[in-house]
């Protein structure tokens, strides 16, 4: 470690010609940081044809944005990525570097923390700072959800950490505010790099739409046995809402794994969402707090899913969900009436 | 082609249970479990077996009671298993296990030459998935993480299916390469009773230290981990919402009102 | 070609054990076969633990098996809504290493350290397996198929160690379907609570413990009986009721243990508690009458699947254990003869017999029945007694030759002749 490192990085995640949300996110988490250690804020961005992605950046934070644009930066693979990633950390000496916890996030973040002999932190939900000893302050749910611990490492930089998309909030973007852009060079020719996307599909290999939707109905081992969870099926088809499961719920196969919501699964953040004899362990909870109506279900009065929740109901989910559908169709055959009266 | 799979033991968090009054792990009566992705990825270098020849090895690295996790490698159908078994290592963080990890490769590999390695996505104890690319960088070889299909393999190159956030990545890889597994990739099958007898009273190869070549011992374990748990602590509670009261009739009611008045129906799409 | 063992046993219970454990003990290859994660993974009952069987499989068993307590006192409660009639005995020798009669114990770790001490003889154990059948050949059992692919394994015989209702020997036509008479459903849950609470509780200090069987409203009248054990630092409350009784009387099992976790006379002592686990288990109640064919060609049946438990003193592992060791003298004698046939393991089926384990079943062949025939014993009796007991210790100015008199009466009430006829019925059963 050095006097010499300074300065934080936000690692921009490019999908689809845009700068991921947990970028943005993270500018936002990181320009607390930096302004608590009166450091300058960067954004990474790597990729062909993204210099413009910078003017996305500024405005949300970013003091200065370091570019490296080349065709073999097209789509992301580890090699090419390391290289520039590691390239620019040895150049620019950051403190701190912050990666979405994507599986491209992950990836290079992984690979660079090999490259650099540095500490990573994985998955982190909470971001705080040690000013004095200008340590970063990495929490993240451990030993499956049930504890938060923090993470510090404290005799090597950079200091890294993934973070969770949707945890952290971006900043309202200023128009007005004023970056430094630096551009660099990569030299790697296409010929040296051992892994080649063949193709991307969007999409269609993911059967599940958990991420977009408004509306989740998620049930958990509390639903007792899979003829009970059939509940959860027929509460999501009467209300047109997704599926999902809590990792129990995943364990006992009473529905797939990419249904699942919550540390090891997906992070949603529908309109409404329904736990559902779901008791609400933090690694469950990390994937949907962020949900704008959280409405549960559960027999335990003291279930930690109540402290999320804003309407709670403590009952047998078996009595209350039957109730629920026949109140929800009645419910939509009127409006149906009225939307054509 | 020779595949090593590299697999750890696990407490199975299901099961685990924190001591609210001290913030600590209540270890007592966990079971520990081969880490759930890793038997994936032991299913899947089976399944290449099967269809290519060759042979499967696991690698693990714990305390002698990690040969459980060997055994169930046994079980899945791996030919062989290796256990690095050492104080040294104790502590390690990813940074520290993959160089441990590695090492005992680059030995494994010198009696037989390795074309794959395999890791499961992560661990459910730690769930970083940072032990597999870090193995990569330090083999030299191109890691691809997250891969949900092996649809190609040949002598040198394979062609895997990349899981991304909203799709998939088609990718070609020269061996040898490392990947880790997702879960989707396979079911695990119910093993063959001759394997069961086989793992019964296999003995994996142990190395400690002493047995791996040019290892530099400020890397392994404790002292070569940058990382350190500074605090545990229970997760920040958030305050809780408005209780319904009454029967289920009285409090769907209730529920109806509220949705009726904040206008949410609005969300909900006749199924 | 399949593996070939000198023996499998299936089941890896205390029967299965004792009998894979002594067969390795002098030179036999064992394959030992159990269907749950791990031995005592599918196992709830006993909870007791008698010290003799085991003692002379493995001498001294108690320095490094996981027993919880070695049992001081057994209590034996009569219950009605409110009151108990209790009787026991509490002795002091029992707490002596010397002089222990049996312990509580929990089964789940029990019974993988029982199988673990056979694996360090050279018992071959496998886990999470079922056995669907024995492989027959000329009226010869010379093997079984587990369901796992290329699951067929082969023995000189086959040891039936796989609980209750053994499917397997009732394949081999060793015994019909199980009555619902003939079985009992037993619930039970572990409380976890502190040591000191225990020992103060049931008035015991550490290394001592107390066993409670509850006759009467603890099953509300029905044929079964509840118990209460004290553990090292938790206790193991159960109910058990006949099937037939559960079926006839739509009783809900676990409706009953919470009844009775909720009796005023038991809810004291195990306020507070944690609820750790919750199992559920058949256990035979058949006794005598339903003990089954034992021996076949290349075949034993042993323990629970061969019915060998005495309903009326709640011993089951020490049968089951004893059924084992008797298991594994036949087969060494019939190795030593090199013939695995019906005629030379018969030794075994006259040794069960012949042992307390065929006396004590004979014994009360018709006490299970008789129970479940008349159950004015339970269910007016227990009352009667309660409501005796009260009137007789409660003063109320009432002369105690008066109060005699009252009881005799209210006992004579149901009928001089009915009262005699039970009363004579129960001798009968229990002599």
């Amino acid at each position: 470690m050095s006097e010499e490192h300074r300065g934080i990085w936000v690692f921009a995640e490019v999908i689809d010609g845009a700068i991921a949300g947990v970028s943005l996110e993270l500018l936002g988490a990181g320009r607390e940081l930096a302004d608590k250690l009166d450091v300058p804020l960067a954004g990474v961005l790597l990729g062909e044809n993204i210099t413009h992605l910078s003017e996305q950046l500024i405005p949300y934070g970013a003091d200065e944005v370091y570019i490296i644009d080349d065709p073999v930066l097209k789509d992301y693979r580890t090699e090419p990525f390391l290289a520039g990633m590691g390239k620019l950390a040895r150049m620019y000496v950051p403190e701190i570097i912050l990666y979405g916890a994507t599986p491209n996030g992950k990836d290079i973040a992984s690979a660079i923390a090999t490259d650099l002999k540095t500490g990573l932190t994985a998955d982190c939900t909470m971001l705080g700072v040690d000013i004095e000893n200008r340590l970063l302050e990495a929490s993240r749910p451990a030993f499956g959800g049930n504890i938060m611990a923090t993470i510090l490492c404290k005799k090597h930089r950079p200091q890294m950490a993934t973070v969770r998309p949707k945890v952290m909030k971006a900043l309202q973007p200023d128009p007005a505010r004023k970056g430094m852009v630096l551009k660099e060079k990569l030299e790697m020719k296409e010929a040296e790099i051992r892994t080649k996307v063949l193709e991307i599909i969007k999409g269609p290999g993911k059967s599940v739409d958990l991420e977009g939707a408004d509306v989740i109905v998620c049930g958990g081992k509390g639903m007792g046995d899979e003829q009970a969870f059939q509940l959860i099926h027929q509460l999501a088809d009467t209300i047109g809402a997704s599926v999902g499961g809590t990792r129990d719920a995943v364990e006992a196969r009473w529905i797939s794994h990419d249904h699942q919501v919550g540390q090891t699964g997906e992070t949603v953040t529908p309109k409404i969402y329904f736990a559902i004899g779901v008791s609400g362990a933090i690694q469950h909870t990390v994937g949907m707090k962020n949900s704008e109506l959280i409405i549960a279900i559960n027999k335990d009065p003291d279930a930690p899913i109540f402290d999320v929740a804003t309407y709670g109901i403590v009952g047998d989910a078996r009595e209350t969900v039957p109730v629920m559908i026949k109140a929800f169709e009645e419910l939509l055959r009127e409006n149906e009436v009225i939307s054509h009266a | 082609m020779h595949i090593v799979v590299c697999v750890k033991q696990v407490p199975d968090t299901k099961v685990i249970k924190i001591n609210p009054k001290t913030n600590t792990l209540d270890r007592r009566g966990v079971p520990s479990i081969i880490n759930p992705y890793d038997a994936h990825a032991v299913q899947e270098a089976v399944h290449l077996k099967r269809q290519h020849g060759g042979k499967v090895s696991v690698l693990s690295m714990g305390p002698p009671q990690a040969t459980a996790v060997i055994k169930k490698s046994i079980e899945i159908g791996a030919d062989e298993g290796y256990l690095i078994s050492d104080r040294a290592f104790a502590g390690a963080d990813t940074l520290a296990t993959s160089y441990a990890l590695t090492k005992a490769l680059e030995k494994i590999s010198k009696t037989s030459p390795i074309d794959m390695v395999f890791c499961g996505k992560h661990a459910i104890d730690g769930d970083t998935g940072q032990v597999g690319p870090g193995i990569a960088k330090r083999l030299d070889i191109p890691p691809i993480t997250n891969i949900s299909a092996i649809t190609k393999v040949t002598k040198d190159y394979v062609e895997l299916q990349r899981k991304l956030q909203d799709g998939y990545a088609h990718i070609r890889s020269t061996l040898p390469c490392l990947i880790t597994i997702e879960k989707e990739i396979n079911e695990i099958e119910y093993a063959p009773f001759p394997n069961m007898l086989k793992a019964v009273n296999y003995q994996p190869v142990v190395w400690s230290i002493d047995h791996l070549e040019d290892v530099d011992r400020k890397q392994l374990g404790l002292k070569g981990s940058p990382t350190v748990v500074g605090k545990m602590f229970a997760p920040p509670k958030q305050e809780g919402g408005h209780r319904l009261e009454g029967t289920p009739e009285e409090q769907v009611v209730q529920l109806v009102e509220v949705l009726k008045e904040k206008q949410y129906l609005f969300h909900f799409n006749k199924g | 070609m399949p593996e070939k063992f000198d023996v499998i046993v299936v089941g890896a219970g205390p029967a299965g054990t004792s009998c894979a454990y002594q067969c390795a003990k002098n030179g036999l290859k064992v394959l030992q076969i159990e269907r749950g994660e791990y031995p005592g993974a599918k196992n709830v009952m006993g909870g007791v633990l008698y010290k003799q069987q085991l003692e002379e499989i493995i001498p001294e068993f108690w320095k490094e098996a996981p027993i919880e307590r070695p049992i001081v006192e057994q209590r034996m409660w009569l219950l009605d809504e409110e009151s108990a009639m209790t009787l026991g005995f509490k002795g002091r020798a029992w707490a002596n290493e010397a002089s222990y009669n049996n312990f509580t114990i929990l089964r789940a770790k029990f019974d993988q350290w029982f199988a673990r001490k056979a694996q360090e003889l050279g018992v071959t154990l496998i886990n999470e397996t079922v056995v669907e059948e024995c492989l027959v050949e000329n009226g010869k059992v010379i093997g079984v198929r587990t369901d796992r692919p290329e699951g067929e394994v082969l023995a000189d015989v086959v040891v039936l160690a796989d609980g209750v209702n053994s499917l397997l020997a009732k394949q081999l036509g060793f015994h019909q379907d199980i009555e619902p008479a003939q079985v009992a459903l037993t619930v039970m849950e572990v409380l976890k609570l502190p040591a000191e609470t225990i020992n103060e509780r049931f008035n015991i200090e550490d290394g001592q413990g107390c066993t409670i069987e509850m006759f009467g409203d603890s099953t509300k009248g029905h044929l079964g009986t509840a118990f209460l054990y004290t553990n090292k630092e938790s206790l193991n409350i159960g109910v058990g009721a006949t099937l037939s009784s559960i079926v006839k009387e739509k009783i809900k099992p676990y409706e009953l243990l919470e009844y009775v976790k909720n009796h005023p006379i038991v809810k004291p002592l195990i306020q507070g508690a944690e609820e750790a686990e919750y199992l559920a288990h058949l256990i035979p109640e058949g006794g005598y009458h339903a003990i089954p064919k034992l021996v076949g060609d290349g075949v034993i049946v042993a323990g629970d699947a061969a019915q060998l438990v005495n309903g009326i003193h709640r011993e089951g592992s020490n049968m089951a254990m004893k059924s084992g060791s008797y298991a594994a003298e036949a087969i060494l004698l019939a190795k030593q003869k090199g013939r695995f046939t019906e005629e030379v393991l018969a030794i075994y089926r006259e040794k069960v017999y012949e042992s307390f384990i065929g006396q004590d079943l004979k014994k009360y062949k018709d006490a299970t029945e008789t129970l479940e025939n008349h159950p004015q014993y339970l269910k007016e009796y227990i009352p009667m007694m309660n409501r005796a007991a009260r009137a007789f210790f409660t003063v109320d100015g009432t002369s105690k030759r008066e109060k005699q008199k009252g009881i005799f009466n209210m006992f004579m009430e149901r009928g001089k002749i009915r009262t005699v006829q039970d009363m004579y019925r129960a001798w009968k059963v229990m002599k």
